[in-house]
């Protein structure tokens, strides 16, 4: 017993899952901590990241993505691509062949019939499936044989890894949610709470908006996982909390992003008990500067809308003199820490679609801000500290959500404005309200009635043509659309509304990455409408007795939650 | 007496409804979005579909009415058939939470045993605590013990209870790691070794809390108490040779209750609305935390299931207040 | 509450009633230290800031004074972004004395008058009382959310940013937390009025307006002060979570619960930021409750014969 815990210990030490010792069950019980509590297990239902990522300690997909954001297999043995001949030639389909002997956990076996099911429970169109746009372009979902499954698109798709890749889109069985299609999705409260699914864990408990409580499931694939025989999940709180109940009480063995300032990250690891994980991913910190007035002068209905331009963000040396005003480095290094780098990039990962020589923005220049101002004609001509031209007064209304960090930059930036001559006004507003798409309220990112405004925002997977197209003319929010839209700087540029066709048809990989590092650079160093800050990573807190955790941005952060085991 | 409260109970039913109504209206006059805890990586498109299945789009009086169907129709027919074993309410639609999708009612049943555990321990001690210490602050006014009382119970109302709680996590958590910093609701008590654990986790929130109540309520028995000590009656009272503790226990104590009343009155409702900030520290998850989560994602059915059972308790506890008065002081009269 | 009790002994009209309470109030040694304790909080807010200039600095040279424990420089030390933390204090009870101050002033003077309104008058009681059930169970963040979409921008185009601000500030604490206090005078007017004095007095014809005055609100006055002590607390509070809400004033605007607030986090490692704040609230409250007690026994004829 002794030489087998010593061994435990040596193959720890060397970073490996001890799986040829471990037994399943064998490590007793683990704590897990999120301060978001999770709310349904559904990830269909609702998209928070809490949710999608507790469900995926149950439910899995049919691929996921590692720590490096590589496709890696869940419920099949390999992925398709075009070589090996999953992905059709004219990349109008893709052929996913499920594992053998594969089984739920109640015991009976997974079917191609359940993946054509959880397709047809997302496209229902009643059902108000969270993940619907995984499922755009899909023209239907078939069951080739009881193993294969055949997903087609109605046009040729370059990216054919959206359905069923990744924890928000898990194969969910048919025999259970049968009766939850469309509207009636809404009285399974006993299947949203405890699906039956393939992952390493199912539900023994679930309390909404609470705890879980989770066993490790009998039929689970790898017969020596999960090492740990129970799980807890417990919900809410804040981040400091959470981080002190793994650093410094020790009563959890994992708290999921707990996102605190440097300066306590450090004293809470010298506690010795426990130690933060971080990882990055595309979670980019930016300012978004207004290419519409915003002016409370002008009538409702026009007000930063596409007919009248922002009288003073509208010119490009404007808007670089504010960006250039700023000191990234030292942003990173009063809110995140190791959490953080500063970035110029609005894709700042993966690493093939990153652009790499748009660096300019992180050195910071002060004079060189105010050369650029005088160029564009903003001088302080009345002595009074302001620049101003043509009588108007250089003023920003500088707009965030709640959060210590964004207050704290909004100080600091607040400051370094005021350096180069320029009045700014702070704002912040409940994140709910803030963030929240009500068309009747004047606070929301969407409406941006300010000059500028501040928040983070990433894409799912590791593919940005989605999230670079939201950048088009047309997906500016406006009256006509209840203010819904993606473009929130309401930037508008033709050749961009192109490119962004062009990445749409393409299908080569190198040549795609091309694209988007273009598309990146147009909106960022060319025309400064989105002024990246911080590539903000994800902060997890683990105890030094917990191993096996691999942060993973890519994916849930309990992805292999199935590796996890107590270190002796 | 009777009549009177028969009269206040019948014309309860239309206050409940205008209350009901204004508290809809003012829910949808808020701003706010079901939608804003979703991530934005969720396009515009798919989140109108979303809203569209929650019911979010309907007209709202159209909302109103199913609430109010719901609320006294369906959920009382669920309720009966729960407990006679019949299925009343047959596949009526329940009030659904828009945030997890599951009925509402089962919700709040999950969490009322920790919140009245918590809150309602916290508030109970709290009384327990005031009570004794309003009088007696009050019969020696001035005196050290009186000085102490205010100077605590001072303190204990002006630091908030983010501060509190968080300080006796640092001390009794952190450094002495005596009591757990986490409240853990799965924690079923089957004998004295649970016990000892659910005492023990119900420690650190129930102090915050009685800490808060104790020093509201003793300020308020101990100013009626000095108000009722200096009155004529008590002089006559004791000059006819009653006992001190006649005179003070009875008489002036009895004449003291009426503000002390009225505010255990008001605060007994505010158990059930639980304490969104300790619940918070401590992560009890009560109805507190529940009410909080479903403002912050704009869940509401369920904002406005919980507020209008609070608005029941409400008017219930401050009819049961005012019958109270009568009681103690026989010449109030309502008729 | 300091100009009331100081304003009569200015005034000097020969044995005035208003003298006789000053004096009275004047060997309350409480009472008269909480007074001189909330007047030199009220200088240290208002004139403090002006023997302590802002430093004139760059961020970048104000960001290396950054977390600097206590100094002659920095006598409360400096904040994350290395700002001076006794200047924010300042700064910071400017806003957090007067929203305590008024918004207890609103709600004490609205929910003593629906109390006495509706204690005295049997018509009105009804009415008002189901008023205040209806305040009691409105959802307080969704109020606040609306009148704050609902007023924020008019009253800041009327009044500008900062005095918009403040009155939206104040008229929301005041009217969501007039409720207490009117319940509570409600039930000790309904038990006075059957009172012999007040009997008498309206027996013999007095206007109610008179009765009112003369016999029922002097008799209040003594819960109505523990409101007020209280009110200003949970005035002070309910401000900072207003600005963590983003509701109240601008984010880089101190004030005493916010500063409190945003140290509870790092309470370990700087324990100045929690305790200088925590601090300046309690002193607040408790100053006011010794003028309040010293107040009430002032007013009252039985005691001040004595």
């Amino acid at each position: 017993m002794k030489m087998k815990a010593a061994l435990l210990g040596a193959v720890a030490l060397a970073g490996l899952a001890p799986a040829a010792y471990a037994e399943r069950g064998a490590d007793g019980h683990v704590n897990i901590l999120y301060s978001q509590a999770p709310s349904t297990l559904n990830p269909y239902l609702s998209s928070g990241t809490k949710d999608i990522e507790n469900a995926s300690l149950v439910i899995e997909p049919l691929a996921g993505y590692d720590e490096k954001g590589v496709m890696i297999p869940r419920l099949v043995d390999e992925i398709p691509t075009l070589e090996n001949g999953g992905v059709a030639e004219d990349q109008k389909s893709i052929t996913w062949k499920i594992k053998p002997d594969l089984k739920w956990s109640d015991g009976s076996p997974v079917t191609a019939d359940d993946v054509v099911f959880t397709a047809e429970y997302c496209m229902h169109p009643e059902g108000g499936c969270a993940q619907l746009a995984k499922f755009e372009g899909v023209e239907k979902v078939e069951a080739v044989d009881p193993q294969t499954v055949k997903i087609s698109f109605k046009e040729a798709k370059p990216n054919p890894y959206l359905a069923f890749v990744g924890s928000t889109t898990p194969v969910l069985q048919k025999a259970q949610f049968a009766n939850c299609l469309g509207a009636a999705a809404s009285t399974c409260t006993e299947q949203n709470f405890g699906p039956i699914g393939t992952g390493p864990f199912r539900v023994v408990e679930f309390k909404t908006n609470d705890v879980i409580q989770l066993e490790a499931n009998p039929e689970y694939r790898d017969p020596a996982k999960p090492a740990f025989a129970t799980v807890t999940v417990k919900g809410g709180g804040d981040a400091a909390s959470a981080a002190r109940a793994v650093m410094e009480t020790g009563e959890f063995d994992y708290a999921w992003n707990t996102q605190i300032p440097p300066e306590l990250q450090q004293a809470m690891e010298q506690g010795g008990k426990g130690e933060f994980v971080s990882g990055f991913g595309t979670l980019v910190e930016r300012i978004e500067m207004n290419m519409t007035d915003p002016s409370p002068d002008l009538p409702e209905g026009e007000r930063s809308t596409a007919k009248h331009p922002h009288p003073i963000l509208s010119d490009l040396k404007v808007r670089q003199a504010l960006s250039m005003a700023i000191d990234r480095n030292l942003l990173v290094e009063i809110g995140y820490g190791n959490a953080g780098r500063p970035t110029c990039n609005l894709v700042p990962a993966p690493e093939m679609y990153a652009s790499t020589d748009n660096t300019g923005c992180l050195t910071q220049d002060i004079e060189g801000a105010k050369k650029l101002l005088d160029e564009a004609g903003w001088t302080d001509s009345d002595g009074d500290g302001i620049r101003d031209k043509d009588g108007k007064k250089f003023s920003l209304l500088y707009q965030t959500s709640v959060n210590p960090v964004r207050q704290d930059f909004q100080a600091l930036i607040k400051g370094w404005w005021n350096e180069i001559g320029i009045e700014v006004e702070l704002k912040a507003v409940d994140g709910s309200v803030f963030f929240g798409g009500d068309a009747g309220s004047p606070d929301t990112f969407q409406k941006f009635y300010a000059d500028v405004e501040m928040y983070a925002n990433n894409f799912d997977g590791t593919d940005p043509e989605a999230y670079l197209a939201e950048h088009t003319c047309a997906k500016a929010p406006r009256p006509d659309t209840q203010w819904q839209g993606e473009n929130i700087n309401r930037y508008c540029d033709p050749a961009y509304d192109a490119m962004i066709a062009e990445l749409g048809k393409t299908g080569d990989l190198e040549k795609r990455a091309e694209l988007a590092k273009k598309l990146n650079d147009m909106l960022t160093k060319e025309s400064m409408t989105i002024v990246p800050l911080v590539d903000r990573g994800r902060l997890s807190a683990r105890s030094k007795t917990l191993g096996g955790v691999v942060l993973n941005t890519w994916d849930s952060e309990l992805w292999n939650a199935s590796d996890w085991y107590r270190m002796k | 007496m009777l009549t009177f409260t028969i009269r206040r109970l019948l014309l309860a039913i239309p206050t409940l409804l205008f209350i009901s109504l204004v508290i809809f209206l003012l829910l949808e006059l808020a701003p706010g979005d079901p939608m804003s805890e979703v991530p934005l990586t969720v396009p515009p498109e798919v989140k109108q579909k979303m809203r569209e299945a929650l019911g979010a789009d309907q007209p709202m009086f159209f909302r109103y009415m199913l609430w109010l169907k719901q609320f006294f129709v369906i959920e009382p027919l669920h309720i009966l058939g729960a407990i006679t074993g019949y299925d009343l309410a047959g596949d009526a639609q329940r009030i659904i939470s828009w945030q997890s999708r599951s009925p509402v009612a089962d919700i709040i049943a999950q969490r009322i045993p920790q919140t009245l555990t918590v809150i309602g321990a916290a508030y109970l001690i709290g009384v327990l605590i005031a009570l004794p210490i309003g009088i007696y602050s009050a019969y020696r006014q001035y005196s050290w013990f009186d000085q102490l009382g205010t100077f605590i119970s001072m303190i204990g109302f002006s630091v908030p209870t983010f501060f509190t709680g968080v300080l006796l996590i640092v001390i009794f958590s952190v450094k002495l790691g005596w009591f757990p910093s986490i409240y853990d609701t799965t924690l079923r008590v089957t004998d004295w070794a649970s016990f000892g654990k659910q005492v023990k986790q119900m420690v650190l929130p129930v102090s915050v809390l009685a800490l808060y109540n104790a020093a509201q309520i003793s300020r308020y028995m101990r100013s009626s108490m000095l108000d009722n000590l200096g009155q004529d009656y008590v002089r006559t009272a004791r000059s006819v040779g009653m006992t001190e503790r006649v005179v003070v226990l009875r008489d002036v104590l009895r004449n003291s209750m009426i503000p002390v009343v009225t505010v255990i009155a008001l605060g007994i409702p505010t158990i059930f609305g639980g304490a969104i900030i300790t619940e918070q520290v401590f992560k009890v998850n009560g109805l507190g935390q529940l009410l909080i989560s479903a403002i912050h994602g704009n869940d509401l059915p369920m904002v406005q299931t919980l507020t209008f059972i609070f608005a029941i308790l409400i008017v219930l506890f401050n009819l049961i207040a005012d019958i109270l008065y009568g009681i103690l002081d026989p010449r109030i009269r309502y008729d | 509450m300091t100009e009331t009790a100081a304003s009569p002994a200015a005034l000097k009209p020969p044995r005035s009633q208003w003298r006789d309470v000053w004096d009275q109030f004047r060997t309350h040694k409480g009472a008269l230290l909480g007074l001189i304790v909330l007047v030199s909080l009220v200088l240290f807010v208002t004139i403090g800031p002006f023997f302590r200039d802002a430093p004139d600095l760059t961020i970048a040279q104000q960001i290396k004074l950054r977390n600097k424990p206590p100094s002659w420089e920095f006598p409360f030390g400096t904040d994350q972004l290395g700002r001076d933390m006794l200047l924010r204090m300042m700064e910071g009870g400017k806003v957090s004395i007067s929203v305590g101050l008024v918004a207890m002033l609103i709600s004490i003077t609205l929910g003593s008058t629906v109390g006495v309104l509706a204690g005295y008058f049997k018509r009105l009681d009804g009415p008002l009382m189901r008023m205040t059930d209806l305040f009691l169970a409105l959802p307080l963040l969704p109020l606040l959310l609306v009148m704050v979409m609902l007023f924020r921008e008019k009253l800041a185009g009327a009044l500008g940013p900062e005095a918009g601000t403040f009155l939206l500030i104040v008229s929301a604490i005041g009217v969501t937390s007039w409720m207490q206090a009117a319940r509570i005078v409600r039930g000790e007017v309904l038990a006075l009025k059957e009172r012999e004095f007040v009997l008498a007095a309206r027996s013999i014809g007095t206007p109610p307006r008179r009765v009112i005055l003369r016999h029922v609100l002097p008799n209040v006055m003594s819960p109505i002060m523990v409101a007020a002590t209280l009110g200003i607390a949970s005035a002070i509070i309910t401000e900072s979570a207003l600005s963590f809400l983003g509701l109240g004033f601008p984010p880089d605007f101190p004030t005493w619960g916010r500063l409190l607030y945003d140290g509870v986090e790092q309470m370990q490692l700087f324990p100045a930021r929690v305790i200088w704040p925590g601090l300046a609230i309690s002193l607040t409250v408790l100053s006011v409750n010794y003028i309040g007690d010293g107040l009430r026994d002032a007013l009252d004829p039985r005691i001040r014969g004595r």
